[in-house]
Parts: structure tokens; sequence; C-alpha cells
């Protein structure tokens, strides 16, 4: 009782919880960028930036797609193998049959609305199934492509590659992502149902919303982003590797949960999320700045996951 | 058939087995010049490895509230390479599996840490730990022998009357584990947790210190089956963890304990490794390559767990 009065009588702070799920990545990465700019000051240029940037935006789209998950309190453990699974098909089949390579991508993203519905139905935990998927996706990449080759068509290696005036295109493309992502996501009123299956699904449904349908919509565009993580980075690598993708499974939880995602209730920050893939993206340049062995590099990323979620704990504690 | 039906619901565990069973007969018109007892010792070999991680998560699923250990890869390749780079230093075996329960406290306190003090979610604070102990296990790789000393790769492939030794003891610990699960007040805390934290706090059961042990058990398991591994197949490899993260969840849950928590089934872990060791065993002797064997794991885990029952809420 007194807890509540006293809630409702205190004043909203400025730096409401949900000020700081943004600010404080967006401090984070600016303080990234200084150290960077004070550690090698040629790359505060805009060549300097699109090589800084240049594995950006795989690693958005894949934090995206990490984020949908997220929407409804899921988890994605599949997202990198997924990657990888995508890379293997336009690598294999784009340049010389892009039917068939158009049709199995759409088909991948369905498989990801099919698992999506799978678990809602059986009601089953996503970090096992999408664990379970990801041995789907890791062995279908494997039949793609045993070892790794193939070729990128020339027009997918420019596209990634192209040169926008004044600001470099991934920066320019992370501002459109975060706005769209934002305005579907957290601006709309289906956004918001979607949002209130991850915080209270009972009352959703009673609400008369389709929790299948959510899910399935959500876990398809999961793969709709997983989808353009694979085609940038097939352009990017110019080649196909049915291990490439690894990484980005705990790149993009990290990314998303660094900017700002809870990990139940729907509460997501998807421009807190795209400054949250930018630190992970920043944070292995960093260590090579830093002259660290490379080695240190899951350390790093595995450690600041934690210490960004220790410092959210500390300061519900100090606001107490 | 109703009376089976009803022992089925409280013994879930029987269908693991049966599927194991049914995998061998299929197999067996399979096994041109291959005897039956030899697949048998090497399923049996792996379903060892298996289950010795399957142990420790399954106590960590049986906790409820989210609790899962995802640290399992980064531990085992971690102790796969510390413990085989003692075990040809001056204090041997000993040296080594001291090594690897050390590793295997590390990362239980590690993951206890960050769960109940700085109240991160396990599934984040135990991926997180295990990249750390992953990126460790790079580190320490470089310039480290990886090579097994003669006498630990001989117990861990050491056989008793045709099984393995590690198999033998294995069972006496899922036997134990059974047993504490039942009879002890700590494993009957782990159960209660599962069921309902709020009500097991409120009982006065020690729930804090439960899981803090649970999840340094399952450290142990997890480093002791990275470096028997690692020996058994005579070396460290980078990425020898990485397949048992699926597989300890896998066995944990297709053996008929809840993933939501409150039951454990140790029986059921033997079963469902089997079944999954078979349906390796089986895909091998067809000649398939890497890629099939993964899709067809994946197919029969996420198929199993399509046609279990549904939780019901």
């Amino acid at each position: 009782m007194s807890k509540h009065t006293s809630m409702a009588l205190r004043r909203p702070s400025r730096l409401s919880p949900d000020r700081l799920r943004v600010v404080v990545p967006i401090l984070a990465l600016l303080a990234m960028l200084v150290a960077t700019g004070f550690l090698q000051p040629r790359v505060m240029s805009y060549f300097g930036f699109t090589l800084l940037l240049r594995y950006s935006l795989p690693l958005l789209f894949a934090t995206m797609a990490q984020l949908c998950i997220l929407v409804v309190g899921d988890i994605d453990l599949g997202i990198g193998p997924f990657v990888s699974l995508v890379n293997c098909i336009v690598a294999s089949w784009l340049a010389d049959q892009p039917w068939l390579c158009g049709i199995a991508l759409v088909g991948a993203i369905f498989a990801y609305a099919a698992m999506g519905a799978f678990i809602q139905y059986r009601r089953l935990p996503s970090i096992v199934v999408t664990l379970g998927f990801s041995f789907i996706w890791l062995g279908a990449a494997l039949l793609v492509r045993p070892t790794p080759g193939g070729t990128v068509p020339d027009w997918l290696i420019a596209a990634t590659g192209f040169r926008t005036p004044l600001v470099p295109m991934p920066a320019l493309l992370a501002i459109v992502v975060a706005f769209i992502a934002h305005h579907l996501i957290m601006r709309t009123a289906y956004g918001t149902v979607l949002r209130g299956i991850g915080s209270n699904a009972a009352a959703v449904e009673r609400a008369g919303w389709s929790l299948l349908v959510g899910r399935a919509l959500l876990y398809g565009a999961a793969g709709f982003c997983g989808v353009l993580a694979g085609l940038t980075l097939s352009g990017l690598n110019t080649t196909g590797d049915p291990w490439v993708g690894a990484q980005y499974t705990l790149l993009s939880i990290a990314g998303a949960i660094i900017g700002g995602a809870e990990f139940s209730g729907g509460i997501v920050s998807p421009i807190g999320a795209v400054f949250g893939a930018m630190i992970m993206l920043l944070s292995s340049s960093l260590l090579s700045f830093l002259n660290i062995s490379t080695d240190w590099q899951l350390s790093l990323q595995g450690g600041l996951l934690t210490l960004v979620l220790a410092l959210r704990t500390l300061s519900v504690w100090v606001g107490k | 058939m109703s009376s089976f039906r009803r022992w089925t619901a409280t013994h879930s565990w029987i269908w693991s087995f049966l599927g194991a069973g049914a995998l061998m007969i299929v197999m067996l018109p399979f096994l041109r010049g291959q005897g039956i007892e030899q697949v048998g010792q090497v399923a049996i070999q792996f379903a060892t490895f298996y289950v010795m991680v399957g142990l420790g998560q399954m106590l960590v699923i049986a906790l409820g509230s989210g609790n899962i250990d995802l640290s399992v890869p980064g531990t085992i390749t971690l102790a796969g390479f510390v413990g085989l780079s003692v075990s040809s230093g001056a204090t041997g075996t000993l040296g080594a599996c001291g090594a690897a329960v050390a590793i295997g406290i590390g990362a239980g306190i590690g993951n206890a840490v960050l769960i109940q003090v700085l109240q991160i979610p396990p599934m984040i604070a135990t991926l997180s730990s295990g990249f750390v102990l992953q990126s460790l296990a790079i580190a320490f790789s470089r310039g480290a022998s990886a090579v097994p000393s003669p006498l630990l790769q001989a117990i861990s492939v050491h056989r008793f009357a045709g099984v393995p030794d590690l198999a033998i003891i294995l069972i006496l610990a899922s036997l134990t584990v059974g047993l504490v699960l039942r009879q002890t007040r700590f494993g009957r805390t782990v159960l209660a947790s599962g069921q309902s934290i709020r009500a097991a706090r409120l009982t006065g059961l020690s729930v804090n210190s439960t899981i803090a042990i649970v999840y340094i058990l399952s450290g142990i398991f997890a480093a002791l089956t990275g470096l028997f591994l690692a020996a058994s197949v005579g070396g460290a490899s980078l990425d020898m963890g990485q397949e048992y993260l699926l597989f300890s969840i896998a066995v944990v849950v297709l053996g008929g304990t809840a993933i939501s928590g409150g039951e454990a089934s140790p029986t059921g872990v033997w079963g469902a490794a089997l079944l999954l060791v078979l349906s390796v065993t089986l895909l091998n002797i067809l000649g398939v390559g890497a890629g099939v064997r993964f899709l067809a794991t994946g197919i029969i885990i996420v198929g199993v767990l399509g046609v279990t029952k549904p939780r019901e809420d």
C-alpha cells in the first residue's frame, strides 16, 4: 500500500527507466567512438568510418531479428546458423539460378514463421526449439554448401559497398532501420499488441487477439531480417561459408539487450538496439586498436553484456 | 491400455527407451560386418558423455524459473584443454581431474553470482559466462599441449567386462542423483523450487544456496565431461563443446524432465542419450554427411518436442 502511494506521488524523474534504456547505449557508443578516435585518429574520416562500419549491416539486421523475437519474451539461439544458411543459399544459387534462390529464401522466412507458430501451438520454450532448429539451419547450410566457396553476383557486392555522399551508407541505413523498427514496434497499434504478448499473453488473448498469428508474424519478421543479414554478409564476404554466421547468435542477443531490451515483459527498444549493435561492432575494433589479441573478443562481448545487465540491477538498488 | 497410459503419464522416460529400442531394431539390417556388440559399446561410450553433461543440466532445469546452463560448451572446452595439459605434468591424472573440478566449481560460482547477486536472467548470465570461458579456452589453447597423458587416456576408455568404466561410474552417479533428489533435503529443495519458488522460500527452505550448489554441480559435470571427452578421443579442440549445448538440453527434455522445472528423471536422461547416440550412429552407418546428420538430429529433437504433451497452463 505505502509502496504504491509513494510511487504515485513521486514526480516522474527525468531519467526514467524508459529514457535510460536509450540514453545508456547512446552514451556508451559515444564513449567508444571517442576512445576509438583517440587511439586511431585516422578513423575519424569518411573512409575511416566506412571501414569501421563495414560489417555493421549484417549485425544490424541480425540484431533486429533478435529484437523481433525478444518482443514476445522469447530468445533465438539459432539466428547465427540461419544467417549462415542464407549466406550459403545466396553464394550457391543467386548468380546462376536466381529463381531457385528467391524461392529458397522466401521458404526460409516461412520456416521461421512456422517455427514461431510451432512454439506457440505446442507452448514450448523458445530456447529449446530455436536451439533444435539451429541444427536444422546448420545442417541445411552444410547440405547446400559442404565446404566454403561459391560466388556472389557483382550487383550484390556493389550494393553492400555502395558509397553515399557525406555520411557512409551503413550509418544512414542504421538510422533508417531504427526509424522503421521504432515506428512498427513502438508506434503502431498492432505493435503494441505484439509487445503485450511479451508482457501478458493471457490478457492479449482474452482481448481477442491470436497469439498464434502474433508469434508467427514476429518470427516471420525475424526470418526476414535474418535473410537481410545473410544477404548483406554475402555481399561483404563475396563467398559462402556454412560456419560464417555462428558469432551472430551472441552478438545479436548482446546488441538487443545492451540496447535496452528486457528479457521479459515485452520491453524492447528498437533505437537502442541499433546502438547496441554498433557497440558490439566497435568492441572488436577497439580491441585491435588496443593491441589486445582477438582471443579475448568473446570475453569482452560476453563481459559487456553482463556488465550492462549488472548495472541495470545496481541502478534498481540505488533507485530504491 | 488406460492403466498403461496412467503409468506413462508419471513415467514419461519410458518413451525415450522405447525410441532407443526401436532405433536399435531399425539398425540391425544395416550392420554389415560390424557386430551389434561393437555398435552398442560405442553407443554407450558416447551416451555416457551425454549423460554426464545432461545430469548437471537436468538439475539446473529442475530448478524452474527459467534456470538453464548455457555455459556448458565453454566449460567443456576449457576443462578439456586445461585438463589435458595438466595431465602431462607432474600431478598427472589426479591433477587433471582436480583442475577440471576446479574449473567446474569456478564456472558454477560465476554463474551463481551473476544470477543471484546481480539478478541477471539465467539464460543471459550463463550464455555470457560461457563465452568468457570459451575465450579463456582459446587463449589457453595457444601453445598448450592438447594431448592426454597415456594414463588418463587409458582410464577414459578402459572397459570392465565390455562396459566402459566411465559408463559404470555414470550409472552409479545417476542412481545417486536420483536418490539425492528423492531422499535428501537438498534434492527436495531443488524440486520444490521448481514447482513454486515462492512456496519453497516461504517454507523456509534454503533456496538460494541450493540454486548456487546446483550451478556448481552442473559446472563440475560439464568440466569432467570435457576432460574425459578430450582424453578419450585423444585431444582437445576448440569446437569440442559446441554440440553439447543442444545435446545436454535435449537429453533432459526428451528424457521426460519438465522444462518448466519441478521434476527430474535421471533414468530418462539415459534413455534420451541412447536415443540420440543411436540415431547419430545409424546416420553414420548409412554413410551420410555432416549436413544430413545435423539436419536429422535437429528434426528428431524438434519432432519429439512436437509430439510430447503440451504444457498445461
